[in-house]
């Protein structure tokens, strides 16, 4: 294993999130100052376009998020205007023309609104356009639910050719952004906003493995994105107050996914919690339960997820509260998985 | 054979400023040149631009494409006649006069781009992407199965010389625009046709990409429109009005030829004299005023019924005759 957990070995201190009840910026100076933290797949892509000169760049009004792109590439940089689905089906065209083109966007706008787009133009004529969506989940939460990506994964994962990660971090961010590089395949990266660190550099990534960032007997944990944190962290308070070994695994791959990975875990654990900052339907948990409903195991279910039902609306950290996406939310659905 | 292709005209003034507030401000709509992508040489088999083609041949091939069409759709059982039928005339002018090609190679990257955005009329279509030799003939027999690479709306992962797949209405706009700026970073000179139906145009989608092709001066795009009047349920604008047609494309900052689809001699001469791809400072729409259904009296006469149907084999002989006869007639 390669990943380097950024939670220390030792029990205690329990680590605690910092998260403050602050929403992200993506329209101002903020968003370059703080990019490296708060932006790693704009600087991603940079290098990639250092790397390959077929990478462009598109947004739909979210040029901000590539002001470094913009700096360095200014002649692959192409803004499109609040015209989300333009910009999408625009992008097949140039990548039918040999480019590789890497769409910024909003993901509630990017995925729900250009669903047929991306289905038709880039989906089923293969072509290696990648969806880019920041601000995914309740990220945008204070701005109310039209401004909430939490079905984005559902959709995403019934086009067949496309490629579904979504990174846990920073450097998690870096690491997938590089392994879709060399994909000839679409790709819908779905972007935590600024979650608590879990690698301390970009893991080795292989495509459609879950790494396994914790080892345990008693219940497994997958998670993508901001769970991915709060899974690691919940699993080091249970080894540790309650002496529970949770196995985490870092569900990156959406599509392909791990499915080698998960049915080993759940044989061996019979009990999985998974976690994620979307809904209940057709996202991480569905995924799981359909897996090992197919291979035919005996094993209890849970899930750390929205509920299939009107949001509220709030800053994210608040909204994560409310619906348990926390470290103690993550730790007690695990102790009432166990307690079935 | 190839053409020397021009350099743009690039400006630094045009480029990125940084505004003292220290972020980009300044919008671009010039676009750079940056790379030359898959270079490909023509070969011995490439249609150059302009073709010698006389007009009555071109009508012939345009009553070709009809008779054609009657067959594929007979094998298939069900079809889209008078759309078909009101685009025959551009599309034969395009294909066998007009556009830059190369059958043996249909990915050369400095062919011209043909994308029938009103996906429905592929029967038009199949015929002459077969006749100049992009796939063999006898993958008409195909049409209508399963497992046939010419479908009823073109797929391009299937169809050798389909340069976009579609039949979604409203995209292929955007997706030419896409490929006409893919044409500028490339510093190529071909041009991308996109054949759009009317009643395509209701599609908001349409509006985007009309926007975004004269934003960045895609001198190297045309848009057809094939306006035949008539949508799937009834006449276009009393379902939604779309005219007037001429003065919103120019308000959005298009060059347009408003002509009568159906004249050969005036579609020639109007592709003839397009602005030069690559300096062209304007997207181009030519409005093809056409007659759905044009071609055989019972479909003009109710283009509506014919927009998607099946004729019995007595109506199938009558109208095969009434065509064949033409073409008889042609010098």
């Amino acid at each position: 294993m390669t990943e380097v957990p950024a939670v220390p070995a030792t029990p205690d201190p329990a680590p605690t999130l910092t998260r403050t009840p602050k929403m992200v910026d993506v329209f101002s100076d903020i968003e370059r100052e703080t990019a490296l933290k708060a932006n790693p797949a704009g600087y991603a892509v940079t290098e990639l376009a250092a790397q390959d000169p077929r990478v462009l760049t598109l947004t739909a009004d979210l040029s901000n998020t590539l002001a470094e792109f913009r700096e360095k590439f200014p002649e692959r940089y192409i803004e499109l205007g609040i015209a989300e689905t333009n910009s999408v089906s625009f992008a097949a065209g140039l990548a039918a023309c040999g480019f590789v083109p890497y769409i910024f966007s909003m993901a509630p706008f990017g995925v729900l609104k250009t669903a047929e787009q991306l289905r038709t133009d880039v989906d089923y004529n293969h072509l290696p356009v990648r969806l880019v969506g920041r601000l995914s989940g309740l990220a945008m939460g204070y701005f109310g639910t039209s401004h909430y990506a939490v079905e984005d994964i559902a959709i995403a994962r019934t086009l067949n050719n496309t490629v579904v990660v979504a990174p846990a971090d920073a450097a998690s961010t870096t690491a997938l952004m590089q392994l879709v590089a060399t994909l000839d395949a679409p790709a819908y990266i779905r972007i935590a906003e600024a979650p608590e660190p879990v690698y301390s550099q970009p893991p080795a990534y292989e495509l459609g493995k879950w790494p396994r960032l914790a080892e345990g007997g008693h219940v497994t944990i997958a998670a993508h994105g901001m769970g991915v944190g709060l899974a690691l962290r919940a699993a080091h308070d249970l080894r540790a107050r309650d002496g529970i070994a949770a196995e985490v695994l870092d569900a990156a791959f959406l599509k392909p996914f791990d499915e080698e990975g998960l049915i080993a875990s759940a044989t061996k654990t019979g009990k999985v919690l998974t976690v994620e900052d979307h809904s209940v339907v057709g996202g991480l948990g569905a995924l799981v339960a359909q897996t090992v409903a197919r291979h035919g195991l005996a094993v209890k279910l849970a899930q750390v997820a929205l509920p299939a039902a009107d949001l509220e609306v709030g800053v994210p950290a608040e909204l994560y509260e409310y619906y348990g996406l926390t470290v103690a939310g993550v730790a007690a659905a695990v102790r009432e998985l166990l307690m079935r | 054979m190839r053409q020397l292709i021009a350099v743009l005209c690039l400006s630094p003034a045009a480029g990125p400023g940084q505004s003292a507030a220290g972020h980009i401000a300044r919008a671009r709509t010039r676009i750079y040149a940056v790379a030359v992508v898959n270079d490909g040489a023509a070969s011995d088999t490439a249609l150059e631009r302009g073709r010698e083609a006389g007009d009555a041949e071109l009508a012939r091939r345009a009553d070709w494409i009809r008779l054609k069409t009657v067959e594929l759709i007979a094998q298939a059982g069900l079809g889209h006649y008078s759309s078909t039928f009101s685009c025959a005339e551009i599309i034969a002018t395009l294909y066998y006069s007009v556009l830059r090609l190369d059958p043996a190679f249909p990915g050369w990257p400095d062919r011209d781009r043909f994308l029938l955005g009103k996906g429905h009329v592929a029967t038009g279509l199949w015929p002459v992407l077969a006749d100049l030799g992009y796939y063999p003939s006898d993958w008409l027999r195909q049409f209508g199965t399963v497992g046939s690479p010419l479908n009823d709306h073109p797929n391009m992962r299937l169809a050798p010389g389909i340069d976009f797949s579609s039949g979604s209405l409203g995209h292929n706009l955007s997706v030419g625009a896409g490929m006409a700026y893919a044409g500028r970073l490339a510093r190529r000179d071909y041009r991308v046709f996109v054949l759009t139906g009317d009643g395509e145009l209701q599609e908001g989608q349409v509006w985007e990409a009309a926007m975004a092709a004269s934003h960045y001066k895609l001198g190297n795009l045309v848009a057809i429109i094939d306006a035949n009047g008539f949508s799937g349920s009834g006449p276009t604008s009393e379902a939604m009005n779309i005219e007037p047609l001429a003065a919103r494309f120019e308000a959005f900052g298009w060059l347009v030829r408003e002509v009568d689809g159906h004249d050969i001699p005036v579609l020639r001469a109007t592709f003839d004299s397009l602005p030069d791809p690559v300096t062209g400072p304007q997207p181009v729409a030519v409005i093809a005023r056409t007659q759905k259904g044009h071609g055989v009296e019972m479909f003009e006469k109710q283009p509506q019924a014919w927009h998607l149907g099946l004729l019995t084999d007595e109506q199938r002989t009558d109208v095969e005759a009434e065509i064949g006869a033409r073409m008889e007639l042609l010098p």
